[in-house]
C-alpha cells in the first residue's frame, strides 16, 4: 500500500549514497604524500588492507540503517492530519536475539585479522639487514640519529669516517634506503610527541624517558611527509618532518656526506659570529664535533631541502629571515632568550629573534652578519 | 502516619530566610528542581553560544592553508576552551538540566532528594565555568587541550611547556566542576531510587530516567579518577611533585590512564541522556510503545558497565604493547553490540507507527542516522592498526562530533522542542523548528563528514595551520562553510525561543498526546508538581489512562477519565500524607503547613547557603592558582560560613 513512497525514498537515497562513495573513493586518489589511504610501505599497506574492507562493511551497514530510517520516516508518516492507531508492538524476542548476535558475529570476523595485524606490526625486525635509527622529538623539531657504522646490507664500501665517534645527527629530514626495514627508536626530550609518516606506517607516541619503536620501510624511492601527531604546545602544527627514501647507493653517499666534517672550515669570521657575537652555538652545532642538541645540527644544512620543522624550504630568502627573526616565521616561546642562561622564570622554547627584544649589551643582528651566516650555511653540503 | 515532631530547639540559621518565590532574586536562592533545571539549561545555552563562536573562529583560521586569522597561541587556547566548554559546560549541564526538570516529574515526585545540594551543584557549575573563563583576563586561558596531557600541562611554569596560568585555571576549574557533577549525580541516584511514586517500579520507569540513573552512577565513579589526575597535575606544576616527571621516576602515561578512565565513561555520561531523550520522543511521535523497552534499558546498563573497560582505546599509539592493545580492541568492539541493539530497537519503534514528523521527531530521527555514522566510525577505532593512522587526525574529530553533536546535541534540541511547552507554557514554532532542524542537519554533515576524509588524508588535529598543496584546501573550506550553516541553525533556534515567548501558541497540558507522567499535570507545572502523588499501574502510565489495545493490539482511545487497568472512574492517585512515601529528608518532614496553594504540600524552602558556600570555592581556586595563602583565608571563611549555615538551617522553613 505504501510501495510508491518507499520507491521515492530509494530514488532520493541512492544518488546520495553513490555520491558519498564517490567522494570517499576520490579521496583515495589524492596524493599529498601524507595520505594514509595511499600506502607506500609494507606497514601502511597492511593497515590499509585491513581497514578498507572493514570500511566498506561499515559503509554498507551505515547506508542500510540510515536508508531504513529515511524510508520509514517517509513510509510511516501520518497523512491527512489524523493520528493513526497503529498496532502496539512491544518487542520481539527473536529479533532482539538476532540483532544482538549478527553484529557480534560480524565483529568476531573483524576481530581475527585485527588482532593478527596488531601482533604482526608490534614485532620488531631483527637481523643484520635492519637499519636502526633514533628519532628524538623536541618542541618543535625532530632530530634523527643514525649509527656511525650502520648496518649496510651487501656492504662493500665502508662509510666515510666521521670526525666524531658519536652517532650521526641530522634533523627534519630522515633519509632511509628503499626496501630496508628501519627500526625507529622514539624518545622525547620534553613533552609527548607522536611520530607519524602516514604513507609508511601508523603513528607511535614519542614519550619522555620511555623508548617506543616503530618500523618503517619504503617500497619505492620518494619523499614521504610526516608530522607530530600529539599536541605538544605552541607550535605543534609546525613540527613536521619528512622521510626521504633513496636507493641504497644514494643513501650510502648521503650518510657518508653528512657524517663527515663541514664542507668549509668552521673557523674565522663565521666561528666568531656564531660563537661569540650571536652565541648560536649555545644550541647549535656547526662542525659535527659537539653534541649540543637544544637545536638542530647545522653542519650539513645545505643538504636539506627544508628546515624549521619542515615548514620552510631551504633557500637564501627564508634563511635570511629565519636567522634574523625566527619567531616571525614560527611561533616560539623565546622572547627573552637572547641571554644565556635565561633569567629566572623565563621560558625558552625555540629560537629567539636576533633583531627584536635584544637585551642590553647584546648585538642586534645586521643584515651583513646574517648574510655571512646564511651563505656559510647554504654551502654546508 | 503520625505527625513528624518539630525539630528540637529550632535553629534560626544565621541569615534571614529568603522569601521570594518569584522574581529575579528567587532564582538565586531557589531549591525548586524545575527552576534549577531552567538555570542549568539557560547557562549551558550561553556556554553553547560561546563554544560555538570559538568553533567558528577555529574554522575561519582553517578555511584555507596558512591561515592568519588566529595566532598559534590563540588557536591553541580556542580549541582547548571549545572542547572543555562543550564537554563540561554544555554537554554535562544540559543533560543535568533535563534530568533536573524531568526526573521528579517522570517518577511522580515533588522535588529531588536533596534540593539545596541541587542548587549547590548549579552554582558550582556556574562559578566553576566562570572561573575557568576568568583565566582569559587573569593571566592565562587554558591552552593544554581539553585532555590536558602531561607533561605538557604538568611542567612547572618556569620549565617551559605552557607559559602562563592556563593549565592551573583548567585543572582547578575542572576539579571544582567535578564537585558539582558528583553532587548532582548523587542527588539523581538517591532521587531515582527512593522517591518514585507508588507503583513506579524500576522497570516501569521512563527510559530517560533509567539512562539518567546510569549516567549518574557513571559520573559518581568517573569524576574521582580525573580529580586525582588534575590534582597531581596541579601539584606537579606548583609544588614540585614528580607524578608525571619521567626523569624523576614519574610517568606521564599514568595521567592518560587516569584521564581516560574518566574520559571514556564521560563519553557515555554525555550520550546516554541523549539516548534517553530519544527513547522518550520516538514512542510519542510514533504512537507506539518503545520497541524492546527492557532490552533498551539493559543495553544502556551494559554500556555503562562496558564503558569502564575501553579507556585505553584512546591510547593505542602510546606503546602499551600488543597484549593490552588487543584486549582493549576487543572490549571496544564489544561495546558496539549494545549500542547497535539500541539503534535497532529505535527503528523497531518507528516501524509500523503513525509518525508525526514534528521537530522533536525530526531531531530524534536525525539522531539515529547521525549516531549510526558515529558508532560505525567508532568501531573502526577498535581496528587498532587503522586507529594508529586515524587517532589524532580529523577522522577522530569527525567521529566524536557525529557522536556528541549528531548524537547528544541533536537529542538535546529534540528534547528542547518536545518539553519546551511543558516548561514554558508556550509551543516553539513548528515552521522555525523545521528550518532549525534542516539547517543543523545539513550544516552538521557539511562540517563533519568531510573531516573523515581529511583525517584519512593525513590532516592532524590540534594544528593551527596546514601547508598549501596538501590537497586539504577544498574540503576545509567546505567544512568552514558548513560550520556557519550550523551557526545559522542555532540562530534560528534562538529566534524561535524569542518568538515563542512573544507570540508562541499557548500550550495545553498534553500537546503531544504523550505517554509519561509529566504530561498528566497542568502547564505550567505547579511548584509542587503533583497535587496528589500518582499511583502508577503500568509502564507509560499516563498513556494507558488515555488508550488501550484491542484484541489485535491496535490502539483504541479510551473515553475521557477511563483507564485500562481495571479501575474505573477517576485517575488513580494516592492520598498524600505528611512525609509521604520515602521522600528524602529535606522534601518530607515538617508539619504539613502549606506552601503553594494550600494543599497541605510542604516544599523545601529557598536558601542562601548553597550560593554562599559555592562562593568560597572560586576564592579558594584563585588562592590555589596564584599560590596565595592569604586569599585562602576568606575562601575558607566563606565556605565554612555557608556550610555551617546550611547545616543548621532546616530544609523547610518553620514559618
Amino acid at each position: 500500500m505504501t510501495q510508491p513512497k518507499s520507491r521515492i525514498a530509494s530514488r532520493i537515497t541512492a544518488p546520495l549514497v553513490v555520491a558519498g562513495l564517490a567522494v570517499l573513493l576520490g579521496a583515495c586518489g589524492n596524493s599529498n604524500r601524507q595520505n594514509s589511504l595511499d600506502p607506500k610501505g609494507p606497514a601502511a599497506e597492511k593497515i590499509d588492507n585491513l581497514f578498507i574492507p572493514i570500511l566498506f562493511v561499515a559503509i554498507v551497514i551505515g547506508v542500510l540503517v540510515i536508508g531504513a530510517t529515511v524510508v520509514m520516516a517517509i513510509k510511516f508518516r501520518q497523512r491527512g492530519g489524523q493520528p493513526g492507531n497503529p498496532k502496539q508492538i512491544h518487542g520481539h524476542t527473536a529479533l532482539e536475539i538476532g540483532w544482538t548476535i549478527v553484529p557480534a558475529l560480524i565483529l568476531a570476523v573483524v576481530a581475527v585479522p585485527t588482532v593478527a595485524t596488531i601482533w604482526d606490526l608490534a614485532e620488531r625486525p631483527t637481523g643484520p639487514d635492519v637499519l636502526k635509527v633514533q628519532a628524538d622529538g623536541s618542541q618543535w623539531w625532530w632530530q634523527f640519529e643514525l649509527p656511525n657504522q650502520p648496518m649496510v646490507p651487501q656492504a662493500s664500501a665502508p662509510v666515510k669516517g666521521n670526525s666524531a665517534t658519536g652517532p650521526v645527527l641530522t634533523s627534519t629530514e630522515l633519509h632511509i634506503p628503499v626496501g630496508v626495514k628501519v627500526d625507529v627508536a622514539l624518545n622525547s626530550e620534553d613533552v609527548i610527541h607522536s611520530f607519524w609518516v602516514p604513507e609508511l606506517a601508523g603513528k607511535k607516541d614519542v614519550m619522555p624517558a620511555r623508548t617506543n619503536h616503530v618500523t618503517i620501510e619504503a617500497s619505492k624511492p620518494g619523499t614521504f611527509l610526516g608530522a607530530c601527531a600529539e599536541y605538544c604546545g605552541l607550535s605543534h602544527a609546525d613540527m613536521r618532518f619528512r622521510v626521504i627514501a633513496q636507493p641504497m647507493n644514494e643513501w650510502k653517499a648521503w650518510l657518508a656526506d653528512i657524517s663527515g666534517p663541514p664542507a668549509q672550515p668552521y673557523t674565522g669570521a663565521i666561528q666568531e659570529l656564531t660563537t661569540n657575537t650571536y652565541q648560536c652555538t649555545n644550541c647549535h652545532v656547526f662542525d659535527n664535533v659537539h653534541t649540543i642538541n637544544y637545536g638542530p645540527n647545522l653542519t650539513h644544512l645545505g643538504t636539506r631541502s627544508t628546515f624549521a620543522g619542515g615548514t620552510y624550504e631551504v633557500n637564501r630568502k627564508n634563511l635570511m629571515r629565519w636567522v634574523q627573526d625566527a619567531p616571525s616565521m614560527i611561533a616560539m616561546q623565546s622572547t627573552k632568550c637572547r641571554i644565556q642562561p635565561p633569567p629566572p622564570g623565563v621560558i625558552c622554547t625555540g629560537m629567539p629573534s636576533f633583531t627584536k627584544n635584544t637585551p642590553p649589551g647584546a648585538k642586534v643582528m645586521t643584515t651583513e652578519d646574517a648574510a655571512t651566516i646564511v651563505d656559510y650555511l647554504l654551502k654546508e653540503k | 502516619m503520625t505527625a513528624v515532631p518539630a525539630p528540637l530547639a529550632p535553629p534560626r540559621g544565621m541569615l534571614r530566610r529568603p522569601k521570594a518565590t518569584s522574581g529575579f532574586w528567587s532564582w538565586w536562592t531557589t531549591v525548586d528542581h524545575k527552576k534549577i533545571g531552567i538555570l542549568y539549561a539557560g547557562l549551558a545555552l550561553v556556554f553553547l553560544l560561546v563554544a560555538g563562536i570559538e568553533a567558528l573562529l577555529i574554522r575561519l583560521q582553517l578555511a584555507g592553508p596558512n591561515g592568519t586569522v588566529l595566532t598559534a597561541s590563540q588557536y591553541n587556547t580556542l580549541f582547548t576552551m571549545h572542547g572543555t566548554t562543550m564537554v563540561f559546560l554544555v554537554g554535562m549541564p544540559l543533560a543535568t538540566a533535563f534530568g533536573n526538570y524531568l526526573i521528579p516529574l517522570q517518577i511522580g515526585a515533588r522535588d529531588v532528594a536533596f534540593p539545596r545540594l541541587n542548587m549547590f551543584g548549579f552554582w558550582v557549575f556556574a562559578l566553576g565555568g566562570l572561573f575557568i573563563y576568568s583565566g582569559f583576563v587573569l593571566g592565562g586561558a587554558p591552552n593544554g587541550g581539553w585532555f590536558g596531557y602531561t607533561p605538557l600541562t604538568s611542567s612547572p611554569m618556569t620549565a617551559g611547556a605552557l607559559p602562563g596560568h592556563g593549565p592551573d585555571f583548567w585543572a582547578v576549574g575542572l576539579v571544582m566542576l567535578g564537585i558539582g557533577s558528583v553532587t548532582s549525580g548523587v542527588n539523581f541516584v538517591v532521587t531515582i531510587l527512593n522517591m518514585r511514586a507508588p507503583g513506579m517500579t524500576l522497570m516501569r520507569m521512563p527510559v530517560f530516567v533509567w539512562m539518567m540513573l546510569v549516567t549518574a552512577f557513571l559520573t559518581i565513579f568517573a569524576m574521582p579518577a580525573v580529580t586525582a589526575a588534575l590534582i597531581m597535575v596541579f601539584f606537579d606544576r606548583n609544588f614540585s611533585t614528580n607524578f608525571f616527571v619521567a626523569s624523576a621516576g614519574g610517568d606521564p602515561l599514568l595521567y592518560q590512564h587516569l584521564f581516560w578512565l574518566f574520559g571514556h565513561p564521560e563519553v557515555y555520561i554525555l550520550i546516554l541522556p541523549g539516548m534517553g531523550i530519544v527513547s522518550e520522543v520516538l514512542p510519542v511521535f510514533s504512537r507506539k510503545p518503545l520497541f524492546g523497552r527492557s532490552v533498551v534499558i539493559f543495553s544502556g546498563i551494559s554500556i555503562g558497565f562496558l564503558g569502564w573497560g575501553v579507556w585505553a582505546h584512546h591510547m593505542f599509539a602510546t606503546g602499551l604493547g600488543p597484549v593490552a592493545v588487543s584486549a582493549f580492541s576487543l572490549a571496544t568492539m564489544l561495546i558496539a553490540i549494545p549500542t547497535g541493539v539500541k539503534i535497532f530497537n529505535w527503528l523497531g519503534t518507528v516501524w509500523g507507527g503513525s509518525l508525526r514528523l514534528k521537530t522533536p521527531m525530526l531531531f530524534a530521527l536525525g539522531f539515529i542516522a547521525m549516531f549510526t555514522i558515529g558508532g560505525l566510525s567508532g568501531v573502526t577505532h577498535s581496528i587498532v592498526p587503522a586507529d594508529t593512522q586515524q587517532t589524532d587526525t580529523y577522522y577522530v574529530v569527525a567521529h566524536f562530533h557525529y557522536v556528541l553533536f549528531g548524537g547528544l546535541i541533536f537529542a538535546i534540541f529534540g528534547g528542547f522542542y518536545y518539553w519546551w511547552p511543558k516548561v514554558f507554557g508556550r509551543m516553539l514554532n513548528e515552521r522555525l523548528g523545521k528550518v532549525n532542524f534542516w539547517l543543523m542537519l545539513i550544516g552538521f554533515n557539511l562540517t563533519f563528514f568531510p573531516m573523515h576524509i581529511l583525517g584519512l588524508q593525513g590532516q592532524p588535529r590540534r594544528t593551527y595551520t596546514y601547508a598549501k598543496g596538501m590537497g586539504w584546501d577544498d574540503l576545509n573550506l567546505l567544512v568552514t562553510i558548513g560550520s556557519f550553516v550550523i551557526a545559522l541553525g542555532v540562530a534560528v533556534f534562538v529566534v524561535n525561543i524569542i518568538f515563542s515567548q512573544l507570540r508562541g501558541e499557548k500550550a495545553s497540558a498534553d500537546p503531544w498526546d504523550a505517554r509519561t507522567l509529566e504530561w498528566s499535570i497542568p502547564t505550567p507545572v505547579p511548584e509542587y508538581n503533583f497535587k496528589e502523588i500518582p499511583l502508577v499501574e503500568a509502564r507509560d502510565d499516563f498513556w494507558h489512562r488515555k488508550y488501550t489495545e484491542d484484541a489485535e493490539g491496535r490502539l483504541v482511545k479510551l473515553p475521557a477519565g477511563g483507564s485500562d487497568s481495571g479501575s474505573t472512574g477517576a485517575v488513580a492517585t494516592l492520598e498524600v500524607e505528611d512525609g509521604a512515601g520515602g521522600h528524602g529528608d529535606e522534601t518530607g518532614g515538617g508539619d504539613g503547613d502549606a506552601h503553594g496553594d494550600g494543599h497541605g504540600i510542604h516544599l523545601p524552602s529557598p536558601s542562601y547557603y548553597p550560593f554562599i558556600m559555592t562562593l568560597g570555592l572560586p576564592i579558594l581556586g584563585y588562592a590555589a592558582v596564584f599560590k596565595n595563602p592569604w586569599l585562602a583565608i576568606p575562601g575558607v571563611i566563606v565556605l565554612l560560613f555557608g556550610m555551617y549555615g546550611w547545616g543548621i538551617e532546616p530544609g523547610t522553613a518553620e514559618d
